[in-house]
């Protein structure tokens, strides 16, 4: 495959990875943001081929790891419900709620279904008139422009039974976050190419400023990875902290604005609760005014609901980078993929899944 | 998150921005994919596309800087090596990288 | 081996029942009808001999196997086959595992009321067709139909016998440190296939499930005298689950290189926009075979001689590691460990 395959040749990542040793005279702490960076990493093996004296923390970018415990539980009520087709991402099926998951709502009786594209929901709903079809909007900026586009269309053509459970967050926010916290060890940032391709990369020009840490916009493929490495190193190395652009043939300075003026008409910032981190302010989207009568929380009356988090799971503290997954004591024992606590074990994305998958915790045997 | 996979547009269907169609040739598999908001993407183009939607255009000319830096650090190897073959190697600073700036 | 163009005019009279009814299943006249018309003659020749309650059969000398499964799989179409074929070939092919030469098959058929009497007619051909080219004979059944909405329109569960006629053991307890890995063909073709026209996540491709019987090539090898200590057909799960059924079973760790697996353009292509890992995607004609590094090449020529092993090659080794890990040295030079998911691998957007 064209602009894929040519960016996972081993010669050449032997040779970042070369570079990369060369000029690394000392430790240094570097988070990938993206959820699909870590799994690039890890399924490659990136993190074998650099030097011990790199650090790096798989960062929160895994929107079905930070969608809040009590999001999911709404999404199980209005998905048991028997008028109801509820339309998801895979990503989203295997996530715990408080009690149970999607998964399991399907298989006692409700109507849950994957899809591939938002629009993939508007068919549906078009086709059962009788049903309420209802998509669960999860994803970072890459996403929502998808998302807002179904939107926009419903309300254009006058669909009554489609409606969003919107769980949009932002990543900007998110570093903000991190890098703020008292604990932070992360030294660079990997930032997240397919979120760029939306969004550019100016907001995060304050960032890199305000903190002194070098952003590095990053593709997904190892030589991106590798690439993006290199450059955060050799901004580290000589005292620099700017904001580069690895993923050149994707991201623009100004992203795509057609895509950010829609998302921008359709949804407004609101403060999102994360997973395992708690709520951060303008760190999500919501539907705006015009669009509100597509909200799935207010059409099925669930808006309101409450719920505690478990308290043995760590994966806030994972998603920060504060902890690796086998740090945590109930990783692989109480926590396993099979039985999850949080999400991070769930989602194909999540740093703990991803750790117990590949078994990174202990020595691959030669 | 976002897995985004390029594609190649073979053939457009659809009046105004925002109902163009393209469908994308993904290594001998095609599906359809939105162009609203890729108006600028035209047949042979590679473009993105994430959850059915384009979001770039890929610009060729940048894709090839990953290689043309590679380039450089092999090069820049072969001439270590050769440097050190010849004797004690000289005080080197650190070359100064010609990377794709923001 | 693909759906082949076989007649469809139905001796049951369609055109009277084009639905299937609770009826059909019920006991009485219609059920008779159905058997006797439609479903015994695209088994048999002498269609009586079939409705008996059992069939029996002359039981060679030696060793038999024996072996069930359920076909399950929604659409009941794909590109490449159906539901029937592969009932056929999935029956086959566990026989063939056990290094068997298929026999006799069973059909059972749970059907759902409603369902069109031209699809049954299409999958009941179908299996009758597969079950000749594989020199199977397809001798009892069953049929039973649910009411609507309490079965996904068909679902098909097989038995098998066949004999047995070599003297191997081959099972994971065989393998040994250095056997070879290998396997018959390019991965994956099965799933993508029934992905393509799966609802919801349509694409379009030249991609057809690789849905075949191996009994063949299975029983070249072992009539060619190479030592085959272990097979494994690669179904749900593909190639991971099979890799750690037999590390775990054998105790030992298993590597193989991921430039090593044969994973077709389109395939790996779909998989790549879908999310999903080619190495754990189903295959339904594709099999590992684990034989001693110095009858790997052998085995390699004849497989790749057979018209269902274009493409064998060797994938990788069992190592002396007691460990039952599955280790993938991945396209850039890396090491990780190739573990089983836990559930069906679902289409991510991450």
């Amino acid at each position: 495959m064209k602009f894929l395959d040519e960016y996972r040749d081993g010669e050449a990542a032997r040779s970042y990875a070369r570079e990369i040793a060369r000029i690394t005279t000392r430790p240094w702490t570097l988070m990938e943001v993206c959820g699909g960076q870590t799994h690039a990493i890890v399924k490659f093996g990136i993190d074998e081929l650099l030097p011990k004296s790199l650090n790096l923390i798989h960062g929160p970018g895994c929107p079905v790891c930070v969608t809040p415990l009590e999001l999911i539980d709404k999404a199980l009520e209005i998905a048991a419900r028997k008028d109801v087709i509820f339309t998801s991402f895979g990503d989203m099926l295997r996530v715990p709620g408080s009690r149970t998951d999607l998964l399991s709502v399907k298989a006692t009786g409700g109507d849950v279904r994957i899809i591939y594209s938002p629009l993939d929901a508007l068919k549906i709903a078009a086709n059962n008139p009788t049903k309420q079809v209802v998509f669960f909007g999860v994803g970072f900026e890459t996403t929502s422009p998808a998302t807002a586009m179904a939107v926009y269309q419903a309300a254009r053509s006058g669909l009554k039974n489609f409606s969003l459970l919107v769980s949009h967050v932002l990543v900007p926010p998110a570093m903000e976050a991190i890098l703020s916290s008292p604990e932070r060890r992360v030294q660079a940032f990997l930032a997240a190419g397919h979120v760029c391709t939306v969004m550019g990369f100016e907001e995060y020009l304050p960032i890199a400023a305000k903190y002194r840490v070098p952003i590095v916009v990053t593709g997904f493929e190892p030589l991106d990875i590798l690439q993006g490495v290199l450059m955060c190193i050799e901004q580290l190395e000589s005292g620099r902290f700017e904001v580069e652009n690895q993923y050149s043939r994707s991201v623009r300075r100004e992203g795509n604005q057609p895509a950010q003026k829609l998302v921008q008409e359709v949804f407004r910032v609101v403060p999102r609760k994360w997973r395992g981190v708690g709520e951060i302010p303008a760190s999500g989207l919501g539907l705006s005014e015009a669009y509100a009568e597509f909200d799935a929380e207010h059409r099925f009356g669930v808006a309101n609901l409450q719920v505690e988090e478990p308290a043995e799971c760590q994966s806030g503290r994972v998603l920060q980078g504060l902890i690796k997954p086998h740090e945590c004591p109930a990783f692989g024992t109480r926590c396993t993929p099979e039985h999850p606590l949080g999400a991070t074990m769930v989602s194909s994305e999540g740093a703990c899944a991803a750790y117990y998958r590949y078994r990174r915790h202990e020595p691959a045997a030669a | 998150m976002c897995l985004a996979v390029p594609g190649k547009i073979t053939s457009i269907t659809g009046d105004d921005q925002f109902s163009r169609v393209g469908k994308i040739d993904f290594g001998g598999v095609l599906k359809e994919a939105s162009l609203a908001y890729v108006p600028e993407a035209q047949i042979g183009d590679y473009v993105i596309v994430h959850v059915g939607f384009a979001l770039s255009r890929v610009d060729e000319e940048e894709a090839l800087k990953v290689f043309e830096y590679l380039r450089e650090i092999q090069e820049l190897g072969e001439l270590e090596v050769a440097a050190e073959n010849e004797g004690p190697r000289p005080n080197q600073a650190a070359p100064e990288s010609q990377l794709p700036r923001a | 081996m693909a759906t082949s163009e076989f007649s469809l005019s139905c001796p049951f009279p369609i055109r009277d029942y084009p639905h299937v009814l609770m009826a059909h299943g019920g006991g009485g006249r219609l059920m008779q009808q159905l058997i006797g018309e439609m479903i015994a003659p695209a088994f048999s020749d002498t269609p009586l001999a079939l409705q008996h309650d059992a069939s029996t059969f002359e039981v060679p000398a030696g060793r038999m196997a024996f072996t069930t499964d359920s076909f399950v799989v929604r659409p009941l179409f794909f590109p490449g086959g159906d539901i029937g074929s592969l009932a056929v070939h999935g029956t086959v092919n566990d026989l063939a595992m056990a290094g068997a030469r298929p026999l006799y098959l069973s059909a059972a058929f749970i059907i759902e009321e409603g369902l069109p009497m031209e699809t049954l007619w299409k999958v009941v051909s179908s299996m009758g067709q597969a079950a000749r080219v594989c020199g199977v004979r397809i001798i009892t059944g069953d049929t039973k139909v649910v009411d609507k909405g309490k079965g996904d329109g068909l679902f098909i569960n097989t038995a098998g016998v066949g004999v047995v006629e070599h003297a191997q053991a081959i099972s994971p307890a065989q393998v040994r440190p250095g056997d070879v890995v290998l396997v018959n063909g390019d991965l994956g073709r099965h799933g993508m296939a029934v992905m393509a026209v799966r609802e919801g996540l349509e694409f379009e491709s030249a991609i057809e499930s690789d849905s075949a019987p191996v009994a063949g090539v299975v029983r070249q090898l072992l009539e060619a005298g190479i030592t085959v200590h272990c097979l494994r057909d690669l179904t749900r799960g593909g190639l991971t689950s099979v890799l750690n059924e037999i590390a775990g079973a054998s105790g030992y760790a298993i590597a193989i290189e991921e430039t090593l697996v044969p994973v077709r353009e389109d395939v790996r292509a779909a998989c790549e926009i879908l999310g999903l890992d080619p190495l754990g995607v189903a295959c339904e004609g594709r099999f590992a075979a684990f034989v001693p590094e110095s009858e790997s090449e052998r085995a390699l020529q004849i497989m790749g001689a057979h018209p269902v092993g274009v493409g064998s090659c060797r994938i990788g080794k069992v190592t002396d590691q007691r460990t039952s890990r599955v280790l993938l040295k991945s396209s850039i030079g890396a090491q990780r460990i190739l573990d089983l998911p836990s559930g069906e691998q679902l289409p991510r957007i991450c």
